[in-house]
């Protein structure tokens, strides 16, 4: 690779750089071969790099105004949004931005499990990124609990007495992370801590995720390995920076919808409700992209096992690159799977939308046929389907399909047929 | 013969001091684990005393201790009745009503659903007694669980009465 022999132009770039190798390693940032075919599916990851910068920033400037008191920390929120220059414009960006982030990982894992990038030899970029995933729940959960409002009290309360369900030791869990008997001032002040503590680690393994994404490249719309560089490929400089930006542009008209004309339309009016430890509100709901885990808590009448589904659903992603026994990375040459998961998609989004309804009649039934297959579809079918599966003929390069013209042969004919009619 | 695996004093010094070196980060460890739990001030609220002589028959208050809600329900006969009329085999976490409320007419329970925490609300539900809104638990006029997800009963807190009108809980 070329960048292990790279030599800083001035003098002083060179002696810098022969004590700490910093510019080599901005010249391989810069110079990061990257697969020329990335649709913008891909552009999510600088999409996500800006969300964790803002609501770090954010969050830093949040912290200077608030107060981490159960007497004081709900009238600190609303001094934020009336009294403090910004304050509402801050507060609003951080709390929209805690759904952005959400929204826009989502898509960065659907399109990872469109385009099997968490296969070898991906599978540590994989697992790397469900441990940011996990932490940006942990982190999302204790922030929504800040404000003191009546969502936040009591969703701290369920959520964290879902280590009750532990035998044996699960009270004493629940009342170690309390610091009390019930959701109180020292639970209040130690998620403030975990919470600016959060987003820094989620930092650290985000350079440990990219860090194991430069070692083997980008995945690609087709999966298969390309050599680099090679005229498969373009430097990340200008050319995946110039698009990541231009996707970020667009993302940030979303963002801006949300933060400028709908700023409360994801949150719950409850949380407008100062805590009560005496009264819980009629219908408590997560927020919207915890829905589908919490779908499947609900849906498992017997608490320690519901707690265990609910963990198994997010942890079952981690075992996803040994499950999918299919060498094929692309769902693009495999039909059938391209099928099976946007069946998912459509489990996850059912999954979702009955979380957030009442939990019996009807709901409850969808919620446990959504359970079932979104369990059977990492279990059953994706270790099966690749065995069974009868994939397309894979081509040999990224510019074969577009020199060549035979193997893009769906498009082509879908081409004739229109102009047929 | 030195080939042969044999114990020598540079393991029992790699062993001892590995040890040694376990036990020192584990008891410098727990004053940093133990902080977590309930402190002085917290534990120091463990008791509360009640004056329920204004509470009548069919009424029920709801009292704080320890951060959490006590519901103190003054049972009518009816309750009573129903809620000894249940076999133990219908129930759950089956319980006699006796061993409940030692006391039939005072029902005094903390009134923290046992599924996951929330506070049920009173005179709803299938059974007449607690419905829980978050996830759908019904308990009986003994405060037991009856249907949902809820694995036990409504916990009744440690509590005595100290004369006919004041009940202290803790």
């Amino acid at each position: 690779m070329s960048e292990h022999n790279y030599q800083p132009k001035s003098k002083f770039g060179k002696w810098f750089n022969d004590r700490l190798p910093l510019l080599t390693l901005a010249n391989h940032l810069t110079d990061y071969p990257t697969p020329k075919n990335l649709n913008y599916w891909w552009t999510f990851g600088g999409i996500l790099t800006f969300c964790l910068i803002t609501q770090i920033i954010t969050g830093l400037v949040l912290a200077m105004h608030y107060i981490a008191h159960a007497d004081l920390a709900f009238s600190s929120v609303e001094h934020i949004m009336r009294d403090v220059n910004y304050g509402w414009l801050i507060r609003y960006i951080h709390a929209n931005g805690a759904s952005m982030f959400f929204l826009a990982v989502y898509i960065h894992i659907f399109r990872s499990l469109f385009y099997g990038s968490y296969k070898a030899p991906r599978e540590i970029i994989w697992i790397l990124g469900i441990m940011i995933y996990l932490l940006m729940m942990a982190a999302a959960f204790m922030g929504y609990v800040l404000p003191w409002g009546q969502m936040s009290f009591w969703g701290a309360t369920v959520i964290t007495n879902l280590f009750s369900a532990i035998p044996l030791v699960g009270e004493s869990i629940t009342t170690w992370l309390w610091g009390g008997y019930s959701v109180d001032n020292p639970t209040l002040t130690r998620f403030f801590t975990l919470h600016y503590l959060i987003p820094f680690l989620i930092l650290g393994l985000v350079v440990l995720h990219i860090w194991a994404l430069h070692v083997p490249g980008n995945n690609n719309p087709i999966g298969i390995d390309i050599k680099k560089p090679s005229k498969d490929t373009v430097s990340f400089h200008p050319y995946i920076v110039v698009k990541d930006l231009f996707a970020l542009l667009l993302f940030l008209i979303l963002f801006a919808f949300f933060v400028f004309y709908s700023p409360n339309v994801l949150g719950h009016a409850d949380n407008y409700i100062e805590a009560n430890p005496l009264v819980t509100p009629a219908h408590i709901v997560p927020e919207w992209y915890l829905l589908p885990f919490y779908a499947i808590l609900r849906s498992i009448p017997d608490k320690l096992m519901g707690v265990i589904a609910m963990l198994s659903a997010i942890l079952i992603l981690a075992a996803l690159p040994w499950l999918d026994t299919s060498k094929i990375r692309s769902a693009v040459f495999r039909p059938l799977y391209k099928q099976f998961y946007w069946i998912l998609v459509l489990d996850v989004l059912i999954l979702g939308y009955v979380g957030a309804m009442p939990a019996e009649g009807l709901y409850l039934l969808i919620a446990r046929i959504g359970t079932a297959y979104y369990f059977a579809h990492f279990l059953i079918i994706l270790p099966i389907l690749g065995k069974v599966e009868k994939t397309l003929p894979l081509p040999m390069s990224i510019s074969e399909p577009i020199l060549g013209g035979s193997l893009n042969a769906e498009p082509a004919r879908s081409k004739e047929n229109s102009q047929k009619l | 013969m030195s080939d042969q695996k044999k114990v020598n004093r540079r393991d029992f010094i790699y062993t001892a001091s590995t040890v040694v070196g376990v036990v020192g980060v584990g008891a410098a460890a727990w004053p940093l684990i133990d902080q977590m739990n309930p402190d002085a001030s917290v534990k120091a609220l463990a008791t509360t005393e009640v004056d329920v002589s204004l509470v009548k028959p069919g009424q029920s208050i709801t009292v704080l201790w320890r951060g959490k809600p006590v519901f103190i329900k003054r049972r009518t006969e009816n309750e009573i009745t129903e809620a000894k009329a249940v076999s133990l085999t219908e129930l759950k976490h089956p319980e006699k009503d006796e061993d409940r409320a030692s006391n039939p007419e005072w029902l005094v329970m903390l009134g923290v659903c046992t599924h996951l925490g929330c506070v049920p609300l009173a005179d709803k539900g299938d059974y007449n007694g607690w419905f829980c809104p978050c996830h759908g638990s019904h308990y009986d006029t003994s405060g037991r669980i009856r249907k949902g997800p809820a694995p036990t009963n409504l916990e009744i807190p440690k509590y005595e009465f100290v004369n006919s009108n004041t009940i202290k809980i803790g």
